[in-house]
């Protein structure tokens, strides 16, 4: 550069006086802003979206169901999860699009592969698996570039940045086998964390679980429309004796379902949100009560098999209600 | 003896005898400073020979006396080590509040601290080649340009200072406890930074103020060298300071808890780190010629005389050609780091390009077309100094063509902005047309034609003024050809294929074939021109024969430099989300959400402009010293 710059560097030596130069800072000024507003401009006209950092949330377990479970789920898989920012859908996904797919139908598969070298043996324990040590499976063709598939690039979601605990990972696993129609077999939480217990005097939040079938008849309003236990109403069917007209499982749908069947003379008025407001516990309860209603009380061996039947639907609680 | 001693004392000339007083004050000094140095930082050493000296002369025995029993010291069981101390984990009151958003305290003065920081850190390294290249060619212009660069750092330099002190001051007053974890962690080293910046402040003053004492012969390399020593200590000054960001974002030496498990030299290099350093050293090259270059503009605009607008067009040449070549490679450093980030943590990676934060490459893509489309305008607008031009100016529209398609294709969104209707009548937010547009492999097509045509107006600037006499000039010129088009179709097919064929994956993978030939296309053009351009025959130019619009591109620059620097250290920052330490320590201050664009535009906007104002405070102090009050009538007229 500098040769030719020495030999054609022709500046007109003379001191030759150019015409006054006025306004050069305004100018240089008002360009210099100007530009800069152009871009504030540009930061300006693009979507506004401000990315909040997980916020701790407080879960009623007294109103926990099984969908708001899955429901708590989702959330956590779109938000703290940060899942979805690599299980999109192809081409944009740099991970498997999970959100697209049957998990609980893909991790049967996998089980069965003969390069899956974990220890898991159902779907939601694969699913978990696969939260906690993303290695030990890893989709053909979305491992770590040169690891012949052998590394995944995906964090453990148990430690630190995503840090989801026991309970959240238990809710992103609802999520998957959920929003595909496949059944909940994940446990629910069950221990009331601390800041929960204040929680309903200190913020007004949701009333605590029933303890006896009275109770949740009581909060859930139930005498409001139905005859029951000692009430009297003509909004909707007696409940004294509806043990001699509908089975357990009969009772459970028209409490979960109540537009399935209508009974005959009567709207269709009932609540439709008891799945999501009630709690298993509490379904449960109020379904022994109604299954064993005083006119059948006296039949010894019927009162055993309820028993037996009660015990049976406990233990697969979180299914049914899930149906 | 003594008074032999006084006599021949007095013989000493009265120089010499100061001299060597200096000298002695010199080393009285250095004793006084080392026997303080060790009390400080080797005190228990000391303190241990100390004590075993004076116990062996308190034991004095009489003769004959047996010797005293040794007493035996049982061994004192130690104490189990203390557990390594984790990052702490703080509570949203644990942070002070003081009637402001902290961080936005903190971002301002960063920001302010680190555009003058490159600034100062960035000018010598060029000066020192000017002045090197003024040696080597023997011309005094070059020599007085560097000095001039110069002349605007040293008021840049005691700005950078006082922001410096100013950001300390924040971060120990509004985040004290993430401070005190970044102290422990580092420990020693920051004391090292501090010595670096006396070390640097003391290299700089010697370089400016040296630079007539030391100008010629021997004396000149002297110079070089201070200059080369400057350079060293503001480099090393660089990398030091990028270990605590880069520890930041990928902390290494450390365990899961933040527990220091590691030596220093694990601390700083983490997998982060020299990425990081690679790119804002070129950064800052390209962001200090950029600067200079507004300076020069700045002088052109406001020259009195012809012989001033030539001058100041020579550098403001200069600068711009420093500000474009120091910027071409910057994207290729830039996929390195990205890649890096990629590979630490992906969720990091996909946070910056495909999370939250990457509506802002739009406006990063807005920035970067801005400086090319200043670039090549410059460029062409510079080609008339020479009537040689006249043979290249067909080609300009069409360079100008490419670089606006590709710029849109840039910055076309992937997700469109849309009404709810607007959707419905789409079939979507991603248009069938436009959604391919709006991803990687598109941008990247586009970025590396963009550089690639940058460089073939640079090209054609280069031989505007100059007629190939060589008898291989045809082949040359045709190999360049060949070169350029195989090169283009090699951007867009690699693009293409592995963008939109293949799985994700290899996207990346992609970019490096497409990084790999636009380089070759640089280092091919800058060769066959060596060959093709010896003893070549020079077509005139004039230096100052330019239009005054051609200058607003130097502004133009430096502003859209100083915007994407803002931007780019936000992203960099952000990708941490609620962290202070990725992983290690959690952000529970009350702002520690990451922010909407419009809101940090708005603050890029304030620091930009801030930064503006104080650099325009340079520039005229930097006039200041160049205007001479002339003398009163009354003294003139009693002189005369």
């Amino acid at each position: 550069m500098s040769q030719e710059v020495k030999k054609h560097h022709q500046t007109e030596t003379d001191q030759q006086a150019l015409p006054p130069s006025s306004g050069v800072l305004t100018k240089v000024l008002g360009f210099s802003v100007g530009l800069t507003l152009v871009f504030t401009l540009v930061a300006n006209l693009l979507p506004q979206v401000e990315g909040e950092a997980p916020v701790d949330e407080v879960i009623d377990l007294g109103a926990l169901t099984p969908e708001s479970f899955a429901a708590l789920g989702e959330k956590l898989f779109m938000g703290k999860g940060t899942c979805t920012l690599c299980h999109k859908p192809p081409p944009l996904g740099r991970a498997p699009d999970i959100q697209g797919e049957n998990m609980v139908g893909l991790a049967e598969q996998r089980l069965a592969d003969e390069r899956y070298q974990g220890e898991a043996e159902t779907a939601e324990a694969y699913i978990l698996e696969s939260m906690i040590e993303p290695s030990i499976y890893v989709v053909k063709d979305w491992g770590v570039a040169g690891s012949d598939d052998t590394v995944s690039p995906m964090p453990k979601v148990n430690a630190a940045p995503i840090e989801l605990t026991e309970v959240e990972m238990n809710a992103v696993i609802a999520y998957l086998q959920h929003k595909d129609g496949n059944d909940i077999t994940v446990e629910l939480p069950t221990e009331t964390p601390a800041v929960e217990e204040q929680a309903p005097g200190a913020t007004g939040g949701a009333p605590l679980p029933a303890q006896s079938a009275e109770e949740a008849i009581k909060k859930y309003g139930c005498q409001a429309c139905h005859s029951l236990l000692g009430s009297s109403s003509p909004v909707g069917p007696t409940l004294d004796d509806v043990a001699r007209r509908l089975d357990r499982q009969q009772i459970q749908q028209s409490i979960l379902d109540p537009a399935a069947v209508i009974s005959e003379g009567f709207a269709n008025m009932m609540p439709t949100d008891f799945a999501e407001k009630m709690t298993v516990n509490e379904l449960n309860m109020i379904v022994d009560l109604l299954a064993a209603s005083p006119a059948d009380s006296t039949d010894s061996d019927s009162t055993e098999a309820d028993s037996s039947e009660t015990t049976t639907a406990t233990e697969t609680s979180n299914e049914e209600v899930a149906q | 003896m003594l008074h032999k001693r006084l006599n021949s004392l007095q013989l000493l000339p009265k120089m010499r005898l100061q001299k060597l007083l200096n000298i002695m004050l010199v080393a009285v000094l250095f004793l006084g400073a080392s026997s303080l140095v060790s009390n400080l930082f080797i005190g228990d050493v000391y303190a241990d020979s100390v004590a075993q000296r004076i116990q062996s002369v308190g034991s004095i025995l009489l003769e004959g006396e047996p010797q005293p029993e040794p007493v035996v010291v049982e061994a004192v069981e130690t104490e189990p080590a203390p557990a390594p101390q984790g990052a702490p984990k703080l509570k949203r009151e644990d942070y002070p509040r003081v009637g402001a958003s902290s961080r936005s305290v903190v971002w301002i003065a960063a920001q302010m601290h680190l555009f003058f920081a490159a600034f100062v850190l960035a000018v010598p390294l060029f000066v020192l080649v000017i002045e090197w290249i003024g040696i080597k060619y023997a011309d005094d212009r070059y020599d007085d340009m560097a000095h001039e660069f110069m002349k605007i750092t040293m008021t840049a330099y005691s700005i950078t200072a006082l922001l410096g002190g100013f950001l300390a001051f924040s971060l120990f007053l509004l985040y004290p406890q993430v401070m005190e974890y970044m102290m422990r962690v580092f420990n020693l080293q920051v004391l090292v930074y501090a010595g670096l910046f006396f070390a640097e402040s003391a290299l700089l003053y010697i370089y400016y103020y040296s630079w007539d004492a030391l100008r010629y012969g021997n004396k000149k390399w002297l110079h070089l060298t201070v200059g080369l020593g400057l350079n060293v200590a503001g480099t090393t000054l660089l990398v030091v300071a990028n270990a605590w960001v880069t520890f930041m974002m990928a902390p290494s030496g450390v365990d899961a808890t933040g527990a220091v498990v590691g030596n220093i030299w694990e601390i700083i290099k983490g997998p982060l780190w020299n990425p990081i350093n690679l790119h804002r050293f070129i950064a800052n090259i390209a962001f200090g010629g950029a600067i200079v270059g507004a300076y020069a503009g700045y002088k052109f605009l406001s020259a009195k005389t012809v012989e001033m607008r030539a001058h100041y067009d020579w550098m403001g040449y200069t600068a711009n050609f420093i500000a474009i070549l120091a910027f071409l490679p910057l994207p290729f450093a830039g996929y390195w780091l990205m890649a890096e980030i990629y590979a630490y943590s992906q969720q990091m990676g996909i946070t910056a390009m495909g999370g939250i934060l990457a509506w802002l490459f739009i406006v990063q893509a807005v920035l970067i077309g801005t400086i090319l489309l200043a670039g090549n305008y410059y460029l062409w607008a510079g080609m008339s100094r020479t009537e040689g031009s006249k043979r290249y100016a067909w080609m300009i529209k069409y360079i100008a063509m490419v670089l606006v398609a590709c710029f849109l294709v840039w910055v076309t969104p992937h997700t469109l902005i849309l009404s709810a209707d607007e959707i419905k009548q789409l079939g979507g937010s991603h248009h069938k047309l436009l959604g391919p547009l709006g991803i990687m492999p598109a941008k990247n097509i586009a970025v590396n034609l963009m550089l690639i045509f940058t460089f073939l107006s640079f090209q054609l600037y280069r031989r505007a003024d100059k007629i190939a006499t060589v008898p291989y000039a045809n082949f040359l010129n045709a190999l360049m050809v060949v070169i350029y088009v195989v090169a283009i179709a090699n951007v867009i097919f690699a693009g293409v294929y592995y963008g939109y064929f293949t799985n994700t994956v290899y996207k990346v993978g992609s970019s490096v074939m497409q990084v790999a030939t636009t380089l070759v296309v640089i280092a091919s053009g800058i060769i066959i021109d060596t060959f093709l351009f010896k003893k070549a025959d020079m077509i005139p130019a004039v230096w100052g024969r330019v239009s005054n619009r051609s200058q607003y591109a130097l502004f133009a620059l430096p502003i859209a430099f100083t915007w994407l620097m803002a931007l780019m250290g936000y992203v960099r920052s952000s990708v941490r989300t609620h962290w202070h330490v990725y992983t290690v320590m959690k952000d529970n201050s009350p702002d520690n959400f990451v922010p909407s664009i419009g809101y940090a535009g708005n603050m890029m906007t304030i620091v930009t402009i801030l930064f503006l104002g104080m650099v325009l405070f340079i520039f005229w102090i930097a006039s200041l010293s160049e205007t001479k009050q002339s003398k009163p009538l009354a003294q003139q007229e009693l002189e005369a």
